[in-house]
């Protein structure tokens, strides 16, 4: 059998609570050494996927292997992995050199050799002389520090870190990642990270797993996610962005804003719908118009530290956000240059709302859980199954959720530059889209209505 | 009606009638208990009453034995209620609610009823009356006691911590006797205290359901203020509260005073 070089490989997992998928079919390798952040907002299943590796939870299926040996089905206490919790979990029954010996004591190392071991860990982790302090009267901070001395103690294959800095302030945060990033170097260890920390994820990994809804969205490294994100969802949640609806109208040729601009990216074919992303760092303002890709008015300006950040309004009525070490004072008209390099064009992943229904008569179609009114549609009788095409910007969303013909929460907004393009969970958990100008917010609870004329329905295939 | 609005407008005069309650109920006997066990019955000091207890060898020996069958009782509750608040605290929430009103239900009819109806099962069951009643008595009617506490205690436990021991390598038996079962002390000792104590002075049970065979401390105490042996009987108060206290202290000391995790003290 020849040794795989990734200590850990995932294939195919998935796991589920009752009915709630949290992991949906995960496959994953790491490489022996690397620093790997499973990255994504809450409730994406970054967790649940670091207690699988952990063995805390047993994925409903697929399999896992650590170190070339499965170990699905294992129990956390024959694993070669150790975990560092986000709430520390230190035993408050010890003090902090029992806490630490404690892996070592149950594998029955000698007592000299315990002691040699628990003091270079304390070292590592800049806490020497704290062996006989009790672990309540320790900081936050420090009271994390033992936490990761106790597993690294053990020589892990792999060291699993829940969202270890999310409890500290900001200054400790700083101080501690890059701690972390020397430990790693020293110790030469597999890392697995769980942060929702965009910031973090990129100032530490070698590779960064986006994950959302219980999927992968894309593994690269820092920079590969950063300059490359791969759809709009990781462009919007690593760093700030510009995200447009445009149309590829041939290779190396994107129009969007009503302009047409050069880029760099082949291979979409033509006058094929796309994404593109513009970091707002690549975006050059001047106060020359006449020279400018594109022109606009400075709404707001604020002063950001390093830069200024300013959003600004174009004739056509986008939003574009810029960073720039000059200010413009706000109402000034200003010219806008974007590099071809700097326009990253993404596949969209969907361009309309593909969902399946039953036709229930000749003019009502039953689908995400109501019954919707639809204009006669030919060819297909009561009782068969059709697909149904929406347009996202025929979902029309209503404040109250009984005023809808379904109701919905809104789970993820995306800024478009002239629309917010969000994704609605009906109750009955598929997904719907809908364009709008409306602000909502994150979770909000709306109804859903749909124009008879805006459903386009066909037999399925 | 302004008066009384002022003197009732701070929270902390509310407890203005309970502390009225606790000086006539609870401090003043105490006070009347240590004054008349140092007194003789024309009201001068004296030492005599206690050292009336320590030439009598029988009421010693009762001394002894009810000390002996708390202990008994104690552990056979410990026995029984740890694996119990145990499991509970394993349980998924709703089932556990249930099983914990289970346990608790008996609480709710009176003490005296229950032991009657246990002196009732004995004769229907043939079974004598005795140590082996008395025992099983105090166990059922103090077993919720040892329970509730570990149970809260246990239940109230970071889950993260087992997980944690868990990951460093430790058997489920080693997460128990290294995690669990330390942590769960103040639960523990909290019950202990809860059921230790009272079954000391217990003697309505072991009339009951000894048909007055067995005499305990209590009874004693019981016998000699029926008799208006006020003083003796004083006496004899004191040095069990002195016990009670010396034991109090103890399980107090044993866990830097985490007793209040328990929800119970």
């Amino acid at each position: 059998m020849v040794k795989s070089n990734y200590i850990i490989e995932l294939t195919n997992v998935s796991k589920s609570f009752g009915d709630k998928v949290v992991l949906d079919d995960v496959s994953l390798s790491v490489k022996q050494g690397e620093f790997l952040t499973i990255l994504g907002p809450s409730g994406c299943g970054k967790t649940t996927l670091l207690r699988l590796l952990a063995g805390f939870n047993t994925a409903s299926e697929g399999e896992i292997r650590i170190g070339g040996e499965v170990v699905t089905d294992t129990p956390p206490h024959k694993r070669p992995v150790n975990t560092v919790f986000q709430r520390y979990a230190l035993f408050p029954n010890y003090n902090v050199f029992d806490n630490i010996a404690f892996g070592l004591k149950l594998k029955g190392v000698e007592r000299k050799q315990i002691e040699t071991r628990v003091k270079r860990a304390l070292k590592m982790v800049g806490m020497t002389d704290y062996e006989h302090r009790d672990v309540d009267s320790l900081s936050g901070g420090q009271q994390q520090r033992v936490a990761i001395a106790r597993a690294i103690v053990n020589r892990p294959q792999v060291l699993l870190l829940d969202e270890p800095l999310a409890a500290l302030d900001l200054k400790m945060r700083k101080d501690m990642q890059m701690e972390l990033k020397e430990m790693h170097r020293s110790l030469g260890i597999t890392f697995v990270y769980v942060t929702h920390d965009q910031e973090e994820a990129l100032t530490l990994s070698d590779t960064i797993v986006v994950m959302s809804e219980g999927r992968i969205q894309q593994i690269g490294t820092p920079m590969d996610i950063y300059n490359e994100p791969c759809n709009s969802f990781v462009a919007d949640f690593i760093g700030e962005s510009n995200i447009l609806n445009a149309v590829m109208v041939r290779d190396r040729l994107v129009r969007f804003m009503g302009k047409e601009f050069e880029c760099v990216d082949t291979g979409f074919g033509e006058d094929v719908p796309v994404d593109v992303v513009i970091r707002p760092e690549d975006v050059y303002i001047i106060a020359q118009r006449s020279s400018a890709m594109f022109t606009g008015t400075v709404r707001s300006c604020t002063f950001k530290g390093v830069h200024y950040e300013m959003f600004v309004d174009t004739p056509d009525g986008y939003e574009i956000m810029i960073q720039d070490y000059n200010r413009f004072e706000v109402g000034t008209e200003v010219g806008m240059i974007v590099k071809p390099s700097d326009i990253h064009v993404m596949r969209k992943e969907r361009v309309c709302n593909t969902l399946e229904g039953v036709m229930k008569d000749a003019t009502h179609v039953e689908m995400l859980g109501g019954v919707f009114e639809c204009t006669p549609a030919e060819g297909v009788e009561a009782g068969e199954k059709v697909r149904v095409e929406v347009d996202f910007g025929d979902v029309e969303l209503t404040d109250d959720s009984s005023d809808g013909t379904v109701g919905g929460t809104i789970r993820f907004i995306l800024y478009k530059g002239d629309r917010f393009h969000l994704t609605v969970r009906t109750e009955e958990g598929i997904n719907i889209y809908a364009d709008t100008h409306d602000v909502w917010e994150d979770l909000d609870e709306v109804g859903i209505k749909i124009r008879p004329q805006s459903l386009r329905i066909s037999r399925m295939q | 009606m302004g008066r009384l609005f002022r003197l009732f407008g701070r929270r902390s005069n509310w407890a203005l009638p309970y502390a009225v309650f606790l000086v006539i109920f609870v401090v003043l006997p105490l006070l009347l208990i240590v004054l008349y066990a140092f007194q003789d019955a024309e009201g001068n000091f004296t030492l005599e009453n206690f050292v009336h207890f320590f030439n009598q060898p029988e009421v010693i020996r009762t001394f002894v034995y009810s000390v002996g069958i708390a202990f008994v009782t104690t552990a056979i509750c410990l026995l029984l209620g740890y694996p119990a608040a145990y499991i509970m605290s394993r349980m998924r929430s709703n089932s556990a609610v249930i099983v914990v009103m289970l346990f608790i239900l008996p609480m709710w009819i009176n003490m005296l009823i229950r032991t009657m109806a246990t002196v009732t099962l004995f004769d229907f069951l043939k079974m004598p009356l005795g140590q082996g009643a008395l025992v099983f008595g105090m166990v059922y009617n103090y077993l919720p006691f040892m329970i509730y506490p570990i149970y809260n205690v246990l239940q109230k436990m970071d889950h993260n911590l087992i997980e944690a021991a868990e990951d460093l390598g430790a058997k489920p038996r080693q997460v128990f006797a290294r995690v669990v079962l330390p942590l769960s002390m103040p639960g523990v000792m909290s019950g202990v205290m809860m059921v230790f104590l009272p079954t000391i002075s217990t003697f309505a049970l072991a009339e009951m359901l000894t048909l007055n065979k067995i005499r305990l401390f209590g009874t004693v105490i019981q016998e000699n203020i029926n008799n208006t042996m006020w003083n003796y009987g004083a006496a004899l108060s004191f040095i069990m509260l002195i016990i009670i206290g010396i034991t109090s202290i103890f399980t107090y000391r044993s866990k830097d005073g985490n007793l209040n995790d328990t929800g119970l003290i």
